[in-house]
């Protein structure tokens, strides 16, 4: 009959820390005095769900702390109290304690309650010095720390469960009044011959530690007054703590010779260990199974992409059903035609349930947005600056992988935005500018990317600084002459900061470079712009998701290759006046205000067969690593997205080949990892070969 | 329980533990054999797609139900002159572990010849190869009636990066 409650665990867990979230965006929301009831009421509803499902599972440090936190909100709520900025700090605080609290919890630790237990010393010390008139009875009684224990003894009748009321109901509802000890009495329960499942034969006795008067544990029971015998009593100890109710809660069909012992040793516990389960053949087990359920991560799809999936498999099915009909019969010419059209419609079928089964990986980025209120909030106050953040395009859905991968390097440069780009409202209203500075996060989808801005309007990057700063690093040279995007470029480059003091939000020296590393894993780019006095904004550009790719399919002799079309700045006849040849075998092509080198794709690929002669030929220009090359290929054929699959699994790597994927006509081909092949053609670094510094904007066109 | 199961498993294994199954084929006139349960599917040769730089062995790659697959010419990761493919040319798709990782590969051989029984004893003979190139691939040799047959170690055949290390 006992329930083994750990399998709610992860549930319980993953509910409370979607609650904490929403109670911290919530807050942030917040002004002091201009509160709104709705707000509250969310804060307060998420609160009081984080301490139900705490108080049942029996993690009582959770539950004890959130009550205190309920307290407060409760009376605000009940107009009785207005929030402050210190209030709302310390609410902040707290569900950063209980988020903490909760994990060490997840991951069956012993949680450190230092925190929580000061926190909830401030919160009782606020709810304490209450004075508000008509909050008497209600200040006293939370002011009150000493708590008195009840003794209640229930013992329903039978019939109680056909009234439609449910102990365990009123029993989560009395652990929501303090801590409870239970004990179960199943003496009455008959052989299981007799045993009527809509009778009731159990009996409790309740030990209640509680700061609430008689009158809130008869209101419980008050509708089964009729039903069952209810004697309340108070016992005479009075505990701080509470007993260590927790796993008898679990199993309420604890033997009674056990409970005796258990009173008997039941002196006060510190409340706060408490909960925590005592190491037993059961909890490693739980602990294994728990394991488990970490490593495999979850996602939510909306029900209406699954019905729409759900949909679309039915249409499938009825095409198959169709097709394989029409298989049976004679083929004649009408039954060609009919399988033309089955087969149309298999491929509509097909793609669109490609389409659905992608977006099921696509979330909006609001997922990520969602943090960057707080860590702005609580940067800018410990920077002393007044900033305003903007989100612009949080339903903008993006694959989940990405999205886990991209967070890191966002928060790392909305921290750079915060700490060197905007000033402080002095040196901010001596430049002329609004005090309160902005930090704008963007996101939008451009052509199979997702594009995600972050702008502030600061003082933009320090040239001067950056370039004296690369020469003293010895990244550039004393008389190279850089564009401003070029030195822009420098705080890319691996050991590069130009905090003049090392501080604990950011010059660490270590970032950019891997910002820009873990965005070129995801096959992404990020660059900077920046003008002096306005601002500086960076650009991340990302592929929608990992697994598809949008190709360009191009022919080199009888072999087709893909190449990435985000590599991809434009294709050409080569004009082959404009070509010349460096040293032995490397022709360049002059291009505007560039050299682009060639790359004769089946020459490093081995291939023959392959149209040689330059003029004959197409040249795509690719970008990689901010390295221009023009690839030599026959010729350019249709553009689509293609389906990434590993060539690796069942072969190696092979150089230059990224991976692989099946054309619609079921052959194989080869994507083109473009900064390999750059390697495997030997050209060091291409782009120092520009004519001019000044790089052109309308290049890219 | 877990003594039950070994108990149970020595018992199904016991008939065949002094004899597998090989499914021979014919490679230049020369019978050659792989433990039956490393093959996957017999198909057809259908045209593959050149990886860039792969040793000449090394066909290519085809699309099996989605997953990419390379073909390796048996014919000439032997050294042997290899022949055109004709409607006989069959590839056998196998599924080896090589170096902890489970790899599907195709290999092309001449024509699948026939499904053998041989006493793990016998096939355990193997003559010393040291010196010869090919000898590392071969698991021993046994005799099937008056034919001579080759049975082959896959994992060693198969592991390229071996024998590209050896190339070098």
């Amino acid at each position: 009959m006992s329930i083994d409650l750990s399998q709610f665990f992860e549930v319980f867990f993953e509910e409370s820390f979607e609650g904490l979230d929403a109670m911290e965006s919530e807050l942030l929301n917040l002004e002091p005095g201009k509160e709104d009831n709705e707000t509250i009421n969310t804060i307060f509803r998420a609160a009081h769900s984080i301490k139900g499902g705490s108080g049942t599972f029996g993690f009582t440090s959770v539950s004890d702390f959130t009550h205190v936190l309920e307290t407060l909100l409760d009376q605000v709520r009940d107009g009785q109290r207005t929030l402050t900025t210190e209030h709302v700090n310390l609410l902040l605080k707290s569900v950063d304690c209980l988020r903490t609290l909760l994990r060490a919890l997840q991951a069956e630790q012993q949680p450190d309650l230092t925190e929580a237990n000061e926190l909830r010393e401030k919160f009782e010390e606020i709810l304490g010095i209450a004075e508000t008139p008509t909050t008497v009875a209600v200040a006293e009684s939370t002011a009150d720390v000493t708590k008195s224990t009840y003794q209640i003894d229930f013992k329903p009748k039978p019939h109680l469960f056909k009234t439609g009321n449910e102990p365990l109901y009123m029993i989560g509802e009395l652990g929501e009044l303090g801590e409870i000890e239970t004990q179960a009495f199943h003496d009455a329960l008959p052989d299981i011959e007799q045993l009527h499942p809509d009778e009731c034969f159990l009996s409790w006795r309740f030990f209640l530690t509680t700061d609430k008067d008689q009158k809130a544990i008869e209101e419980i029971f008050e509708w089964v007054e009729d039903d069952a015998e209810i004697i309340i009593g108070i016992c005479g100890g009075i505990f701080d703590g509470a007993p260590k109710a927790a796993e008898q809660q679990n199993n309420e069909e604890q033997e009674v010779i056990e409970q005796t012992e258990k009173q008997s040793d039941s002196s006060p516990v510190p409340a706060v260990v408490s909960n925590v389960a005592v190491p037993s053949k059961e909890s490693s087990k739980k602990a294994e199974s728990q394991k488990n359920t970490e490593t495999s991560t979850s996602i939510r799809v909306g029900i209406d992409k699954v019905d729409s999936l759900i949909n679309m498999v039915g249409e499938l099915v009825i095409t198959q059903a169709m097709l394989s009909q029409i298989g049976e019969q004679e083929i004649t010419e009408s039954t060609i035609t009919a399988l033309q059209e089955g087969l149309a419609q298999l491929a509509h079928n097909t793609r669109d349930l490609q389409e659905n089964v992608m977006r099921i990986r696509m979330l909006p980025i609001s997922f990520v947005f969602s943090r960057f209120p707080r860590l702005v909030r609580d940067i800018s106050q410990k920077l002393n600056k007044q900033v305003e953040l903007k989100l612009l395009g949080e339903q903008t859905e993006l694959d989940k992988t990405v999205m886990e991968k991209i967070s890191d390097p966002m928060v790392h440069l909305v921290r750079n935005s915060l700490d060197h780009g905007l000033e402080t409202p002095e040196k901010r209203i001596a430049a002329g500018k609004d005090p309160v500075g902005t930090v704008t996060l963007n996101a939008f989808h451009q052509g199979g990317n997702i594009v995600i801005e972050i702008m502030d309007d600061g003082q933009g990057l320090n040239t001067e600084k950056i370039r004296s700063k690369a020469i003293a690093n010895g990244l550039i040279q004393e008389h190279d002459e850089l564009s401003a995007d070029e030195i822009n470029e420098l705080i890319f480059l691996p050991g590069f900061s130009t905090a003049d003091e090392v501080s604990d939000i950011s010059g660490r020296g270590v970032g950019m470079d891997v910002v820009r590393r873990n965005i070129q894993a995801l096959n992404g780019s990020v660059e900077v712009a920046s003008a002096k006095g306005v601002g500086s904004t960076f650009t991340i550009r990302l592929p929608l998701t990992l697994a598809i790719l949008d190709g360009q399919l191009v022919q080199v002799a009888q072999h087709t290759y893909i190449i990435p079309l985000i590599s991809i700045v434009e294709s050409l006849q080569i004009d082959i006046t404009k070509v010349s040849r460096v040293g032995k075998d490397l022709d360049v092509l002059r291009l505007r205000d560039e050299y682009i080198p060639i790359v004769r794709l089946y020459e490093i690929f081995n291939h023959k067969g392959a149209i040689e002669e330059l003029d004959k030929t197409l040249l795509v220009v690719v970008e990689s690593d901010n390295h221009k090359v023009g690839i030599l290929v026959d010729d350019l054929l249709a553009q689509q997205q293609v389906v990434i699959k590993s060539l690796e699994a069942n072969y190696q790597k092979v150089d230059g080949i990224s991976g692989a994927t099946i054309l619609g006509d079921g052959r194989v081909s080869l994507i083109v990892d473009i900064s390999g092949l750059i390697k495997l053609s030997g050209l060091k670094r291409p782009g120092t070969q520009e004519l001019l510094v000044e790089q052109q904007g309308n290049e890219v066109a | 329980m877990s003594e039950h199961i070994g108990l149970n498993q020595q018992l199904s294994l016991g008939k065949q533990q002094d004899e597998n199954q090989y499914l021979t084929f014919l490679m230049a006139g020369e019978e050659y054999g792989l433990d039956i349960l490393a093959v996957q599917e017999i198909r057809g040769w259908e045209d593959v797609t050149a990886i860039p730089n792969a040793p000449d062995f090394v066909k290519g790659a085809i699309n099996l139900r989605g997953t990419i697959v390379p073909i390796i010419d048996l014919r000439l990761r032997f050294g042997i002159a290899s022949i055109s493919y004709g409607p006989l040319t069959v590839v056998i798709v196998v599924s080896v572990q090589i170096r902890e990782q489970q790899k599907v590969m195709g290999l092309v051989v001449d024509a699948v010849s026939d499904v053998y029984s041989i006493s793990e004893e016998k096939a355990k003979d193997v003559p010393d190869f040291q010196d010869s190139d090919n000898g590392q691939y071969v698991n021993g040799l046994v005799n099937v009636g008056d034919k001579m047959v080759v049975l082959l170690s896959l994992a060693k055949v198969l592991d390229l990066s071996a024998k590209q290390v050896a190339q070098g």
